[in-house]
């Protein structure tokens, strides 16, 4: 029986292993929802790790998440302490974490639109209006948890149509992030997508995609979008003024290869005010209790 | 004058399933809604010929944790399930255990995503806990078959411990351990899987590469999954258990905490539905009403009826493809070299996660019911063939028996039906949770609704969900028994 011995010694070892697991170093460690290009995440924002702890003066670490539930959990169970959100999000972050603050946002996310695209097949062109021809058409959403990819494309549709997407689309289907929605609809897999349009132009400039197939229909109005939201318990884990240190930080960020990351090309201050449309269209469309 | 044979009950049950499974194919959504679906399957082909090892950053790491969280979870599931087994004469102990087991382990790693965050533990639970219902469940089934005539002859006055170690334990040790073996497979399988979900495994990376189509890191990555499933039986080694077992307890990021408030906050708080959580007096029966209608009408009852229609579907087609795959490896119809390539074939398509063959079959086809058909199908053909192929290994035919696709009729299938019949109804139960699950990739089937509340971070909706799903799939279970034991099928070979 030296097998079952052997076998209850490890899983002792294990067991100790596991409550070790509580006592750890203080490491301030962030996310950044994967709604992108999620090849080499790591190596992209281990930089920004190693940019943060010489800046910090405190060991910072990136952790990866596979979906924007995830670094929302990861940030109210406080694994992560700061946090790479898009506006709903962050909205639903700080709504869980009392305290909690959008410190950063890009200076793109001020004003930050959401295009819908159709396929060439559709034969429609880009409208000032919402383009209310697209019912009865398959339409993909981005991620389900997306602002620009979910959040404001349902919001213009329940408002044009009155009516869930559900009902006015043939198929509706979530794409899981951007760069899918806009290869979905390039394919022909479905007609319409609602997609971030910083995604669009930037895979646009790289030649990926093929504006005889796939073209935007209609620009959705500005709305607030991504930002930097870090933990109200920060000063008090940290040392004071530690909230503040991670703002100048990041609004110091000037590297072109660092900003590339995320992708902007600044960030600028942001409060938890400039999110509350976000919040009240959340709301107002059943995605927040 | 012959009056009419009545029909066999073995016949009568094959067509009202297979009738069942036309009727759910007729309401079925099966269009391919991508317009050019083959430039994309050309781009994967193209992929799996020109595998990048390189591709993939921290590829060592991702295989790592996908050998350790299957090692300590699988190990976690044994020792519990082996404990377990021995009190499985309590109707709590098998209820609890079907229960356990009727909750797929990604849904139990979305869970366990929100105690644990992203903390080892949640991997190795996820793994570990429904592990424990099903080991528990087959090790009991196990000792009540051995051999009861050792057991006779030991003298009176022998204590019960004694008697189990000394004479029930060896009989059952061998299966025990053969048994684990084939768990330690789907162990490597649902480890892979868990990264989809966000643990740190080669999931995560396939799931990555696969929805920016780079096809050459898929394959990488489906490569190295196979060379280790196909190479465990060089790796595992019982004296080698004990080093690999502390070796990945070693290797796990144990650095990042969870807290007990969290992990109470979830339970007491999270959990409770909404309308009541937010009780302030006022309407809490009217809200609970409507949450309730919402849940159930809107959300509950679609996905059960997908979930029903999509299994029933699978399960039939999986019997019909089994009849296509099992002479493959059969010596009784095949000479070896054409075999051995039927193995191959074989273990290929079983041991694709049927996960990632409906991701692939989705990717290329657009999200109608068919890629989780064909994915299900496939997959579970591979498995219940391989073990009636192995069947008939066992069978001896007469020297002068017919040959060709007439041995196929007259001599070989009569013979497996029973056994692939039994193997069809213990599938049936699995195939239900693969259904499920498929969910979370877009199929309308339960797995959405759970999937979009836990997106919506709506704890309560997702275990209200996920408890409807156990209960389906527990009563697919119990279904599936009655089944078993009026058409007295019964099978050695266990495929949980």
């Amino acid at each position: 029986m030296t097998w079952l011995k052997r076998t209850f010694v490890l899983s002792a070892v294990v067991t100790a292993g596991l409550f070790s697991a509580t006592a750890m170093a203080e490491t301030f460690v962030f996310t950044a929802i994967p709604d992108q290009d999620e090849s080499n995440l790591r190596t992209r924002f281990e930089k920004i790790a190693t940019y943060l702890s010489k800046s910090l003066g405190v060991e910072t670490k990136y952790i990866p998440v596979k979906s924007y539930a995830a670094a929302v959990t990861a940030f109210r169970n406080n694994q992560v302490q700061l946090a790479w959100f898009g506006g709903l999000s962050g909205v639903r972050a700080r709504g869980l974490v009392p305290g909690s603050r959008a410190i950063a946002q890009g200076a793109e996310d001020v004003a930050f639109e959401t295009y819908f695209i159709a396929h060439a097949s559709l034969g429609l062109k880009e409208q000032k209006s919402f383009p209310t021809s697209i019912k009865g058409a398959t339409f993909t959403f981005g991620s389900k948890g997306s602002t620009s990819g979910r959040l404001m494309p349902e919001f213009h549709i329940r408002k044009s149509f009155g009516k869930s997407p559900q009902s006015v689309f043939d198929r509706v289907g979530f794409s899981g992030d951007h760069s899918r929605t806009i290869a979905l609809v390039q394919s022909g897999s479905y007609k319409v997508g609602a997609v971030n349009f910083k995604v669009w132009e930037r895979e646009l400039k790289e030649g990926k995609i093929d504006v005889s197939k796939v073209n935007i229909i209609w620009r959705t109005p500005p709305y607030p979008d991504y930002q930097w939201s870090i933990r109200g318990d920060a000063d008090k884990n940290f040392g004071a003024g530690f909230t503040d240190k991670v703002r100048n930080s990041l609004l110091s960020m000037t590297d072109k290869d660092l900003l590339a990351a995320f992708p902007r090309s600044a960030f600028i201050p942001a409060t938890n005010a400039d999110y509350k449309p976000i919040h009240d269209v959340a709301k107002s469309i059943g995605l927040i209790d | 004058m012959d009056s009419p044979r009545p029909r066999s009950p073995l016949f009568k049950t094959t067509m009202a399933f297979v009738l069942i499974a036309l009727a759910a194919t007729i309401f079925a959504d099966l269009e391919i809604s991508t317009i050019h679906p083959w430039v994309e399957l050309k781009r994967l082909l193209l992929g799996v010929v020109t595998p990048d090892f390189y591709a993939t950053d921290n590829l060592g790491g991702a295989l790592v944790y996908t050998l350790a969280f299957a090692l300590l979870g699988v190990a976690f599931g044994n020792i519990f399930g082996f404990v377990l087994s021995l009190l499985f004469f309590s109707r709590i102990v098998r209820t609890g255990c079907a229960f356990v087991r009727s909750v797929h382990e990604l849904f139990w790693a979305l869970i366990f995503l929100q105690l644990f965050g992203l903390s080892p533990l949640t991997g190795i639970l996820a793994i570990g806990i429904p592990y424990a219902g099903i080991i528990a469940k087959v090790y009991a089934e196990i000792l009540e078959e051995a051999d009861p005539a050792p057991l006779q002859a030991i003298p009176e006055g022998t204590s019960r411990a004694s008697a189990f170690i000394f004479v029930r334990l060896p009989d059952a040790w061998s299966h025990f351990k053969t048994y684990s073996m084939y768990r330690l497979e789907c162990g490597l399988r649902s480890s892979a899987v868990l990264g989809f979900v966000g643990l740190p495994t080669l999931g995560f990376h396939l799931e990555s590469a696969f929805s920016q189509g780079l096809y050459s890191e898929v394959s990488a990555l489906l490569i190295l999954f196979y060379f280790i499933i196909a190479s465990m039986r060089v790796w595992m080694r019982r004296a080698m258990l004990p080093f690999y077992l502390v070796g990945a307890a070693a290797i796990l990021p144990w650095g990042l905490s969870f807290s007990a408030e969290n992990i109470w906050r979830f339970l007491t708080h999270d959990i409770v539905p909404y309308p009541l959580r937010t009780a302030d007096g006022g309407d809490v029966m009217a809200n609970m009403g409507a949450w309730l209608h919402t849940m159930l009408i809107d959300q509950a009852l679609p996905g059960a009826i997908a979930t029903m229609q999509l299994t029933m579907i699978a399960l039939v087609g999986t019997g019909l493809l089994t009849l296509v795959f099992f002479p493959l490896i059969s010596p009784l119809l095949f000479k070896r070299p054409a075999r051995t390539l039927g193995h191959a074939f074989l273990v290929v398509i079983r041991s694709t996660p049927e996960y990632i063959l409906a991701y692939v079959l989705l990717q290329l086809w657009g999200p109608s019911m068919l890629p989780a058909i064909i994915a299900l199908t496939l997959h579970n053909a591979g498995i219940i063939g391989h073990l009636v192929g192995r069947y008939t290994e066992t069978i001896k035919l007469r020297v002068d028996a017919c040959t060709g696709i007439r041995r196929y009729g007259y001599e070989i299938l009569p013979r497996i039906y029973r056994q692939m019949l039994a193997l069809l109804f213990y599938r049936w139960e699995v195939i239900m949770r693969e259904t499920a699950i498929l969910g979370i990739l877009g199929i309308m089937t339960l797995g959405f609704y759970v999937d979009s509340a836990f997106a919506d971070l709506r704890f309560d909706r997702a275990i209200l969900l996920i408890l409807v799903t156990a209960l389906l799939n527990i009563a697919v279970d119990i279904i599936s028994r009655r089944i078993r034991s009026r058409l007295r099928l019964q099978t050695s070979m266990e495929v949980q």
